[in-house]
């Protein structure tokens, strides 16, 4: 009965290939780009979406009780002291800061403008009324980061038929330090009785004559608000086009705050990566999980497959940025923590019944975000042995051991830092 | 009924002619037999409804057949009971029927004896083929060597708690208040004159004055009796812990025919299904947790006899304290007699008080029935129970805790402004309404966790981490959370969902977990919330 198709099998070469994209699968392949390294880069592109579109470097410093850092490279700079072990200790703040400042060059580059990383850490607001510490925010957000550091006239818009994101909820929590902070709902033009997604209203607003009746809705509730937030809705593609032409309509600076994941900030990377990636040069193979890698002396094979059939990436370095449980670069067994494409060691704690503390949110985080592999000073994953399982590999992201990235505040840190060293060693290794 | 509060030392008292103690199964069904009898109440809980063992257990509605070897009586009682709530209670039982199946290695002896032993209480058993049993429930073990067909049931405790307030309430007015636990008893000449309470809610005491003064606390009946001086309620404490699984596994109730142990019946509640249970002693009766061992054990022990529960996702896991009536030095608990123990305490010179413990769900309409027997006697009223043959009322907001009741309404309303704020069981803001205006017992304060017990929200195999954001935005919206509490009640109702994950995580729950974490603490700083501005000191 089968009707499979003989399908042959496609073969690339590349001198690097990205495994996973997450933040440090493609921050990887844009320090390959940026040296001039041919690279291919191969995942499910899946947890770009969940991403909230901050980037943190470090929001919180673990050794100091969590407290809330201000200044994140002196944070990283106190690393290498106070938590030697951290993925981060090993690295410069000035390796930490070229990569940020390299990345949201890129990505602003192809069409979603970030900020600068600067001296000190943003304050940015989240959509139940809570603020976080980052780094580096989408330019839609940053009128928000400015209203509320200067406590200015503010409202903030919630859309009737839209789920999980009350602006009341944002005033009842932050109203008390911020008087002048007030909310509104309206009624989006031709949403009158339907649920609301935030990524349909998103691509609703690329569409002029749509901006124009939402701005007038907007413009109806602004009253004399020297910036006006809402749900992250502003475009899908272009956002500070949205942006500004809203603004333009409005009259008023406009913010974004993240929604519920997977919300638009996520999907914008995604698409960006899906767009302009192959355009910038890269091999992408997106969708897609690699499901077996070969290393030899000469080269590394990884396997993959897609529509059209199977794929093989024949590469002379190898980036391995699989992320964590969410993305599949770990896997939990009923009693231990494996990494399923090339069975790396994991350190982790010695039982299950040590994963989790017995508190979900006490201040302190639970040893199984410590779980992960090990790296060499090249960021090359060791084996069992205690030595590099293989000179052509390397890893970065948040797979790596010895770090909490949900506690800490900084996924985006650690994976853009130790992207930066992964691939800086495989160009050493190619020659580059 | 009740006088309305007058200030007596600054404390309000309120006046009923019977103050029950305890919101479980028992507690709210004599609060409903003495409403049928025309006896105001007032039904006191430390927590909430269901909060103890009622509330933590399969949800089976025994045959009896588990209990024909150990405890024939019971047995028994448990077969006349389930007939009785099948007919008068439908709204809070599944009429699933249950096997009874032993696999390769199970004591055939015990097997041979086990027809006989339900004809003698009986209960109806048909023995059926391997093969039959299999087409029955494709999950069953190639291994089964013996299968009988029983009567078994579910119900629904929530359900039943929440149904008998309301019935009560309706009937007479009487009253419940949650959240409200008992300091002390004030005691004259061999009576008590008033239970001095905390309405931990309100942060306030109260007086509650009452001609009789029923325990009805289950694990907790000891503790409450030695405060009115009573030294003769010994209650054993019995630790079972039980596992959710992602899907319904089997559509009957499935047990191991073999002697009692751990992990041996897997029982379907909606869209789930409910592994369990272990038994151990305890002495502690607060925070009691799963433990990884214990998920362990219910695990390798289930798994002979449904082999996919070795593979399977679960969702949650939970421990609740039996209270078992102590009679000597058993070894196992589940040998101990699960018959149930009233004591009049007129030995211990008390004429208005009395305590009701010991026993099993399914038995717990008779439990009422005895109580509310004794206490009526003592004030002379001459009314019949009515338990046995008036059915329980079907109240429009204690509908929420039925699996696929939220979808069905809401598909049926077909309201579009009416958005689902839990996901995994469809429940829209229209349920979420119904809750909080009418509570069906009056509560007052109601949190996410109140909302919780009150409807599927946040059973799910999200456990509550998408919902609960919905659901606390939809509230402020609401202009019921006007301050930070909205987000300590989130943080709270997560603490408590997570005692339920932290052992079960594995698989595709560690993954969920991540991601929940993720966005709880890395987006939401919910970790953080209460002492941020220490940290920006």
């Amino acid at each position: 009965m089968s009707t499979t198709m003989k399908q042959e099998e496609r073969a690339f070469e590349t001198e690097m290939a990205v495994v996973g994209t997450g933040i440090a699968g493609v921050a990887a392949s844009i320090f390959a780009l940026n040296r001039g390294i041919s690279v291919s880069l191969a995942g499910n592109t899946g947890s770009l979406a969940y991403t909230t579109g901050y980037l943190d470097l470090m929001g919180s410093f673990e050794k100091k009780n969590f407290a809330h850092v201000d200044d994140p490279w002196q944070a990283v700079a106190a690393l290498a002291v106070e938590d030697p072990d951290h993925p981060l200790a090993a690295i410069d703040v000035a390796d930490i800061k070229t990569a940020f400042t390299d990345f949201v060059a890129f990505i602003s580059a192809c069409g979603i403008a970030y900020t600068h990383p600067a001296e000190e850490n943003l304050t940015a607001m989240s959509p139940v009324g809570t603020v976080k510490k980052t780094l580096c925010v989408p330019k839609t957000m940053m009128a928000g980061v400015t209203a509320y550091a200067e406590k200015s006239r503010c409202v903030i818009i919630d859309f009737r038929g839209l789920r999980g994101f009350s602006g009341a909820q944002i005033v009842a929590n932050l109203g008390p330090d911020w008087p002048q902070l007030r909310h509104e709902r309206i009624t989006v033009p031709g949403m009158l009785h339907t649920e609301i997604y935030p990524e349909v209203l998103a691509r609703t607003l690329e569409v002029p004559d749509n901006r124009e009746v939402f701005a007038e809705a907007v413009k109806r509730v602004a009253g004399d608000a020297e910036a006006i937030g809402m749900p992250a809705v502003l475009g899908m593609h272009d956002p500070d086009k949205t942006r500004a032409e809203l603004e333009r309509l409005i009259g008023v600076p406009l913010f974004e705050i993240p929604t519920m994941p997977p919300s638009v900030p996520g999907i914008r990377l995604r698409e960006m990566v899906e767009q302009y990636f192959p355009q910038k040069g890269v091999t992408l193979i997106p969708q897609q999980k690699v499901t077996k890698i070969a290393l030899s002396d000469d080269a590394a094979v990884l396997h993959t497959a897609d529509n059209y059939g199977p794929i093989r990436i024949v590469a002379k370095t190898v980036v391995l940025a699989t992320g964590r449980f969410i993305s599949g670069g770990l896997e939990a067994e009923v009693e231990r923590i494996r990494e399923p494409l090339l069975d790396l060691p994991v350190t982790q704690p010695e039982t299950r019944d040590q994963w989790y503390r017995q508190q979900y949110m006490g201040r302190i985080g639970h040893d199984v975000h410590k779980a992960g592999i090990e790296v060499d000073g090249s960021f090359r994953p060791l084996a069992g042995t205690g030595k590099p399982a293989h000179e052509r590999l390397f890893a970065a992201g948040i797979l790596l051991a010895h770090q909490d990235w949900i506690r800490s505040r900084s996924g985006a840190g650690i994976a853009i830092a130790t992207a930066y060293k992964a691939v800086e060693a495989a160009a050493q290794l190619l020659g580059k | 009924m009740t006088n309305d509060s007058h200030p007596e030392g600054g404390m309000e008292t309120l006046t009923t002619r019977v103050l029950v103690i305890g919101g479980g199964a028992t507690g709210t069904g004599i609060m409903r037999d003495l409403a049928l009898r025309g006896i105001h109440a007032i039904l006191i809980d430390k927590k909430d409804l269901c909060a103890g063992a009622s509330g933590g257990n399969h949800g089976l509605l025994h045959s009896g057949a588990r209990y024909v070897y150990s405890d024939p009586h019971s047995a028994k009682e448990c077969r006349e009971e389930g007939d009785l709530l099948k007919r008068l209670a439908p709204q809070c039982i599944e009429d699933t029927g249950g096997l009874f199946v032993a696999v390769k290695g199970d004591d055939e002896s015990f097997i041979e004896k086990f027809p006989e032993l339900c004809a003698a209480a009986s209960i109806d058993c048909e023995k059926i083929s391997v093969e039959r049993a299999r087409e029955l429930e494709p999950c069953l073990s190639e291994d089964l060597i013996a299968s009988y067909r029983v009567p078994d049931a579910t119900i629904d405790p929530f359900r039943l708690a929440l149904e008998q307030v309301n019935h009560a309430r309706t009937i007479n007015n009487s009253l419940y208040y949650s959240h409200t636990g008992v300091d002390r008893f004030e005691v004259e000449n061999g009576r008590i004159v008033a239970a001095v309470c905390t309405d931990f809610a309100h942060d306030r005491n109260i007086r509650i004055v009452a001609e009789q003064y029923i325990n009805a606390s289950g694990a907790w009946a000891m503790n409450i009796a030695r405060m009115a001086g009573c030294a003769d309620v010994n209650v054993l404490y019995s630790k079972g812990t039980l596992l959710i699984t992602n899907d319904r596994i089997a559509k009957m109730v499935i047990n191991r025919l073999r002697p009692p142990g751990d992990g041996d019946i897997l029982v379907p509640g909606g869209t789930v299904s409910v592994l369990g249970t272990t038994s151990v002693r305890t002495e502690q009766l607060e925070n009691v947790r799963p433990t990884v061992a214990e998920v362990n054990l219910n695990i390798k022990e289930g798994s002979p006899m449904v082999p996919e529960l070795a593979n399977t996702r679960y969702i949650r896991a939970f421990s609740r304290i039996r209270p078992l009536v102590q009679s000597g030095d058993g070894g196992d608990d589940r040998d101990v007699a699960r018959s149930f123990s009233l004591v009049d305490h007129e030995d211990q010179g008390l004429g208005n008080f009395c305590t009701i413990t010991g026993g099993k769900l399914t038995t717990f309409r008779l439990m009422a029935e005895k109580t509310v027997d004794l206490v009526a006697a003592r004030m002379g009223i001459d009314a019949p129970c009515k338990t046995k043959t008036e059915p329980l009322s079907y109240g429009k907001s204690s509908r929420w805790t039925e699996p696929g009741a939220a979808p069905r309404v809401w598909y049926k309303a077909n309201n579009p402004d009416d958005y689902i704020l839990c996901e995994c069981e469809m429940v829209p803001q229209s349920a979420i309404d119904d809750i909080v205006d009418a509570p069906p017992e009056g509560e007052e304060v109601m949190t996410l966790e109140a909302i919780a017990l009150r409807s599927r929200a946040g059973k799910g195999p999200c456990q509550g981490s998408f919902c609960s954001m919905r659901i606390a935005s939809y509230l402020y919206d609401r202009g019921y959370y006007r301050d930070r509490s909205g987000l300590q009640h989130m943080k709270g109702f997560l603490n408590e969902r997570f005692k339920g994950l932290r052992s079960i995580i594995w698989g595709q729950q560690m993954a969920q977990m991540e991601l929940a974490e993720a966005l709880h603490c890395g987006l939401l700083g919910l970790d953080q919330i209460d002492s941020e501005e220490v940290d920006n000191a």
